[in-house]
């Protein structure tokens, strides 16, 4: 009787011993997966042209309506693009954008991509509407960090590109080759890989994610790797790796303070 | 006598920092989901985001005891009456959050089965943009609204009849831009 009242509590018990989950969110963030749709960047050529040509292709294949594009010729004493015409208005309205990244597949010249940056609100319709001024990154490639806009480190990068998940014809032989061009203010980007095998996890960030969801997987959906002694296997490996990390590193940091002094 | 017939001094300008900081730490929201961004809204309320940590942890079943009504979906028309019924039946001080693209204009679904926009229903403070918004967004725009309960007056909304006169009202923007609630009626979209 006394044990099947404790019994209720089993739960309870078994999850006092467990790490915590929850993220303190405003100081805290969970990592973004590296292909997160996010607020929209117009990007710029090395030179300093935007790569948009006002060709509103974005306009017309977008689902929900929210693109509002303009072209208009380029002046010839001072061109904005390096194409016919410009955008010289150019507005997504974020109340109605579902970050669907058709845009992204629709735009001829990589203009428009999509950073992660994903916690904006607002507290009237107008605010929501952004323009091209806002939309445009900086001269150095980065996307502007707006005061409203909640940017945290890491949430700017490579968002100048964006990448398909196979290659633009869909050939299994294009997978995990980078297929754009690089990226103003980021370099090239490494490439993504799916079935092949081929592929470059800590480049992309995938797997520092995939890291950390797995603690709270259910039992079936840990990878096999993972499980028994293979898994033992490679936590061990892991953790000597973590360790020699963390011992090279502090040792290059009491020799640079060496030098320092 | 309720709060508004307050005159402002220093000790009442205290105790409405008190109200509001009251306000702001126990904000609790109707169980009201619509749609996909439910899903969202109730992972809001579990371990990863744990929304008690804001003092709102309570979905309240009965709009009585809600504060704040997350309209997390789209808004059918036939759902229009309902969400102002619920609306109308919590107590003030109430706020609302539009989360999500559908709830906000509507979103992709620009069709006659679809409210555009649930500011044509009840006044909307705070609109969380996404499709759906992440629980970081629907975070992001509680805090917004956390700003704008500190920053704001502790009496909602003074209407006209209340003050006694008409207050002025701000130009309207361009013509889809509806920031009037009380210009609208239930039943009869636009």
């Amino acid at each position: 009787m006394a044990l099947g009242f404790l019994g209720g509590f089993k739960l309870t018990f078994e999850h006092l011993g467990r790490r915590r989950v929850t993220r303190q969110y405003p100081d805290e963030k969970r990592p973004k997966q590296p292909r997160q749709h996010g607020r929209h960047v117009l990007n710029r050529y090395e030179d300093g042209m935007e790569k948009c040509i006002g060709c509103e292709l974005c306009a017309g294949v977008c689902p929900a309506d929210c693109i509002y594009v303009r072209g208009l010729d380029n002046p010839p004493d001072h061109p904005v693009s390096p194409g016919e015409r410009y955008g010289y208005i150019y507005e997504i309205n974020y109340l109605r954008c579902i970050h669907c990244d058709l845009c992204v597949e629709a735009c001829p010249t990589e203009a428009i991509t999509e950073s992660k940056l994903f916690e904006f609100s607002f507290t009237n319709r107008a605010d929501a509407i952004y323009t091209r001024d806002e939309l445009l990154v900086g001269d150095d490639g980065r996307p502007q960090r707006l005061p409203w806009e909640d940017w945290r480190p890491g949430d700017d990068l490579l968002t100048s590109g964006w990448m398909r998940a196979t290659s633009p014809s869909g050939a299994a032989a294009y997978e995990g080759e980078v297929q754009w061009s690089g990226e103003l203010g980021y370099g090239v980007r490494a490439p993504e890989g799916g079935q092949s095998g081929r592929r470059d996890d800590v480049a992309t960030g995938t797997k520092s994610l995939r890291e950390v969801m797995e603690a709270h997987l259910v039992p079936e959906d840990i990878p096999i790797e993972h499980l028994g002694l293979r898994g033992r296997l490679a936590r061990a490996k892991e953790s000597a790796r973590k360790k020699r990390d963390k011992l090279v590193s502090s040792r290059r940091r009491r020799t640079e303070a060496r030098v320092g002094r | 006598m309720g709060l508004e017939d307050l005159q402002h001094n220093f000790l009442t300008g205290r105790l409405e920092d008190l109200v509001k900081w009251a306000r702001r730490n126990s904000v609790w929201p109707a169980t009201f989901g619509l749609a996909c961004c439910a899903i969202e809204m109730m992972s809001l309320g579990a371990a990863d985001f744990d929304i008690s940590r804001l003092g709102m942890e309570v979905f309240r079943a009965s709009p009585r005891q809600a504060d704040l009504m997350i309209v997390a979906g789209r808004v059918s028309q036939k759902m229009a009456p309902v969400l102002r019924q619920v609306y109308d039946q919590m107590m003030e001080p109430k706020w609302v959050i539009s989360m999500g693209v559908c709830a906000s204009t509507g979103g992709m679904f620009n069709n006659y089965a679809i409210v555009q926009g649930v500011d044509q229903i009840v006044p909307v403070d705070v609109y969380a943009p996404g499709c759906p918004p992440s629980p970081e967004t629907l975070l992001h725009a509680i805090l917004t609204l956390h700003e704008k309960i500190r920053s704001g007056e502790i009496t909602r909304r003074p209407r006209a009849e209340q003050s006694g006169s008409e207050p002025a009202r701000p130009e309207r923007p361009a013509g889809w831009l509806l920031e009037d609630p009380d210009a609208l009626r239930v039943g009869t979209p636009r």
